[in-house]
């Protein structure tokens, strides 16, 4: 599958889950800040990209869980070193460029993109 | 009042789908107001789309919080799509039937189909499929991380436990 077609069947799966047209979801589309998800819509986002691809997606694998609440990775509403180091040990398919240039907490949600989900999917069809 | 919309369990093949069915009657409160006479306009009893949704919310909820033996506090988290073609009034039976599409430790997600059967002179006429709902829900003590609930069920209460006894569904001990 090449990567436009994966992009393709990203973009549906976002539009079906988050009830926004097709021309709002861009490779560069924040999925929070942009397209308007809530955290239950991540799970839906999981399910349905599980549905589309059919390859199962394990928990905490998409998106990672817990690591904001966390103390030794979060301090002062700053990511620290450490949960920089986590959050790219758990999410490789993540660009967090941005996120070490700005470390506030609000900043990990903007990590969460179009283009994030299409690597995500291709690494996972990559793998199977 | 009970915050019931349902009256009984018809089938539930565990993990898989539930149907169940509620009769919309005269005698309930919100088809006075739902709606009352109005200027020229005579009193109109239907029984409204969100409580629709709300009896597919349960039909659902029974089906995702059975599987795990009603230990998990199943709350609706999502409403993916609801479209309700067709008015349902006193006399009518509505028949929701709900699979499960996916479900992991934190969540599932459902779809399902509402039927409605209105009677006739010479029995009930055949099913009109008049809906289609799809939800998502959340285990709620799995989901929200640094908060802690009360250790007892109170989403599957005593009312639902009458519900699902009186319908011959086994209940865990």
């Amino acid at each position: 599958m090449t990567r436009d077609e994966i992009f393709d069947k990203v973009r549906s799966v976002l539009v079906e889950a988050l009830a926004v047209d097709e021309d709002e979801v861009a490779p560069e589309s924040k999925l929070i800040a942009d397209l308007g998800a809530e955290s239950i819509d991540i799970l839906d986002i999981s399910f349905k990209l599980e549905q589309a691809f059919g390859f199962k997606i394990a928990q905490g694998e998409l998106f990672p869980e817990g690591v904001t609440q966390n103390a030794e990775y979060v301090q002062d509403g700053k990511v620290t070193d450490k949960g920089l180091e986590e959050l790219g040990e758990k999410l490789p398919h993540f660009d967090f460029s941005e996120l070490a240039r700005d470390r506030s907490v609000q900043n990990v949600a903007n990590i969460f993109t179009v283009s994030a989900l299409v690597d995500f999917c291709e690494r996972k069809l990559q793998a199977a | 009042m009970r915050w019931m919309w349902i009256d009984r369990v018809v089938e539930l093949l565990p993990r898989e789908r539930i149907v169940c069915v509620k009769g919309v009657s005269l005698s309930e409160d919100h088809l006075h107001e739902h709606f009352g006479a109005s200027g020229d306009r005579a009193p109109t009893p239907i029984m409204p789309a969100s409580l629709i949704i709300e009896g597919m919310a349960q039909t659902a909820g029974i089906l995702v919080g059975h599987a795990e033996g009603f230990r998990e506090k199943v709350v609706l988290a999502k409403v993916g799509r609801a479209e309700i073609e067709a008015e349902a009034v006193p006399g009518d039976q509505l028949r929701y039937t709900a699979a499960i599409e996916s479900m992991t430790e934190i969540g599932a997600s459902t779809r399902g189909v509402v039927e409605l059967i209105r009677p006739g002179p010479e029995g009930p006429m055949p099913a009109q499929l008049i809906g289609a709902i799809d939800l998502m829900f959340s285990h709620l003590d799995n989901n929200m991380a640094g908060q802690s609930f009360p250790e007892h069920n109170f989403v599957f209460g005593e009312t639902f436990r009458t519900l699902l006894r009186s319908s011959g569904v086994e209940m865990p001990a």
